[in-house]
């Protein structure tokens, strides 16, 4: 039934859409991560003007598809071009690969902020009270005791979320970029042969998730060598 | 004891139904209809999620015809030969053009329309200035429908263009275009019309009839139908329905009933209703 020379054939076409797969992985993980660190340090006090806008954020990008933000920001805006236009930021959202950008990193944010609020929480409150007692400021506990050890606490969890944007930026295939799913439903529609060409996407993803997992726990055993796995 | 299994085997096998593709097959009693209901005015889905257009009248016409009951669906335009072939429904109307990549999957019954191919562009556009021509290329005439693209060519040197992915329309801009324009693929036919109307792309490659529908809302004033129309090649015989190829008896019932509703005009009554022009095959 499964023709190899055919997917001797498709693997290389695939492949094609393989840089912009990681191009928008990595630029959503890393512009999302940000954000993320940003509203999470945002969240620890309890000022309610600050607090309440970044909660309501959350719940909307948590509790929505990622199909349905990534259309809405793309051809929902559209509509409002010109606005946008008078603005300056019709020519970020005139582009469908800065839309995925916004759209995935925006999604991060979300996730990641909840990722590391808890990760944060988790630092040892004796630790923070120590180093306020031996005169460190504020922000020097920040970045000696708090981030490192709530950073290092996130990342089985976060080693999820890289896992599920290069999965994620499938979407953005809906707004005409041409990643490896985009080009996987091409194939589809000029061969007709849907279960060899998604099965040869799904190994390609397959394949490079696996890399990022190996990465990442080679990263978690390093840094946390007495909770490596057996 | 093993010839007993063997007889069993093939009692089971007989009451399947194995064995009797070698039989005339018998005339479907009801048949599911496919379409996509995203391709104004030839398929679309009305505000209250009935599906309505030419080819969902045209359908029902058919069916009286042939005195088959049938049930129309809607259903994604990558998804329809697909589902198609494992037997999801038994037809597919969707605007579809008879071409020879598809008759490698599937059957098709008599072109039941022919609708050229053309350009939607903004009027303050070099090619939009130009405007509408009533002149069509048939792709098969090399000589002329080459000169035709030449001309076209600098008018759209480094513009974007949208089309419909999986559909010759968009076969079309790669074949004739791609070194000349930057393509942009649309999931459906609504999305490339909101981003020319956003102003992402400059200009679009569809069926001119459908191109005709959506210029008429208000919020395509700027824009207009330019260039010429394209026929034949590689867009085939025209549009018509898709089945399985097994599926011989409904062709035969479907081929008749195209021909007694071309011959008795209600193609054209049809064709001139939805998509203001007569789109009847010339036999």
């Amino acid at each position: 039934m499964i023709d190899f020379v055919f997917f001797l054939e498709i693997i290389p076409v695939l492949l094609a859409g393989l840089p912009l797969t990681l191009q928008l992985t990595a630029a959503s993980m890393g512009i999302g991560f940000l954000l993320a660190l940003l509203l999470a340090l945002a969240q620890q006090g309890n000022n309610r003007i600050v607090v309440w806008p970044i909660r309501a954020f959350v719940a909307v990008f948590r509790g929505t598809p990622l199909l349905v933000q990534i259309f809405l920001i793309y051809y929902g805006l559209g509509q409002f071009r010109p606005w946008l236009q008078s603005i300056g930021i019709w020519s970020l959202f005139r582009e469908p690969y800065w839309c995925a950008i916004v759209a995935l990193s925006l999604n991060e944010a979300a996730y990641g902020s909840e990722i590391l609020r808890g990760a944060i929480k988790s630092v040892p409150r004796g630790l923070v009270e120590a180093a306020t007692a031996s005169g460190m400021s504020k922000l020097l506990t920040l970045r000696l005791i708090i981030l490192p050890l709530a950073l290092r606490q996130a990342i089985p969890n976060y080693s999820n979320e890289i896992i599920l944007m290069v999965k994620g930026t499938s979407v953005a295939s809906i707004i005409t970029l041409m990643e490896v799913t985009g080009i996987a439903q091409d194939l589809i529609s000029q061969t007709y042969r849907a279960v060899e060409v998604f099965v040869a996407a799904g190994a390609l993803y397959l394949t490079l998730n696996f890399a990022i997992i190996s990465a990442l726990n080679a990263l978690e055993t390093r840094l946390t060598p007495y909770r490596a796995r057996a | 004891m093993k010839i007993h299994r063997l007889a069993a085997v093939a009692a089971v096998l007989g009451m399947l139904g194995f064995g009797q593709t070698a039989l005339a097959q018998d005339a479907p009693k009801a048949i599911t209809i496919a379409t996509e209901g995203a391709y104004a005015p030839w398929n679309f889905t009305t505000a209250d999620g009935k599906l309505d257009g030419l080819e969902i009248e045209l359908a029902n016409d058919l069916c009286t015809r042939m005195k088959i009951k049938c049930a129309i669906i809607a259903q994604n335009w990558d998804g329809l030969i697909p589902s198609l072939q494992v037997g999801k429904f038994d037809l597919i109307m969707a605007g579809m053009f008879i071409t020879p990549k598809r008759l490698e999957t599937i059957d098709f019954t008599q072109p039941y329309a022919v609708d050229p191919g053309g350009f939607a562009v903004a009027k303050d556009s070099e090619l939009g200035k130009l405007g509408l021509s009533a002149e069509k290329f048939n792709l098969g005439d090399e000589a002329a429908s080459m000169a035709a693209i030449e001309k076209l060519k600098p008018m759209l040197k480094g513009k974007v263009v949208g089309a419909q992915s999986a559909t010759m329309m968009l076969e079309f801009v790669k074949k004739y275009f791609g070194d000349t324009v930057e393509i942009r693929e649309y999931k459906t036919t609504e999305q490339h019309d909101l981003d020319l109307a956003a102003g992402r792309i400059d200009a679009l490659f569809a069926q001119q009839t459908a191109l005709a529908a959506t210029l008429s809302k208000p919020e395509f004033a700027d824009y207009t139908l330019a260039g010429p129309g394209f026929v034949g090649g590689m867009f085939g015989l025209g549009t018509g329905a898709g089945l399985r190829k097994e599926d011989t008896k409904l062709k035969e019932m479907l081929n008749a009933a195209i021909d007694e509703a071309i011959a008795d005009g209600t193609i054209k009554r049809i064709s001139e209703k939805w998509v203001k022009t007569d789109v009847t095959p010339v036999k």
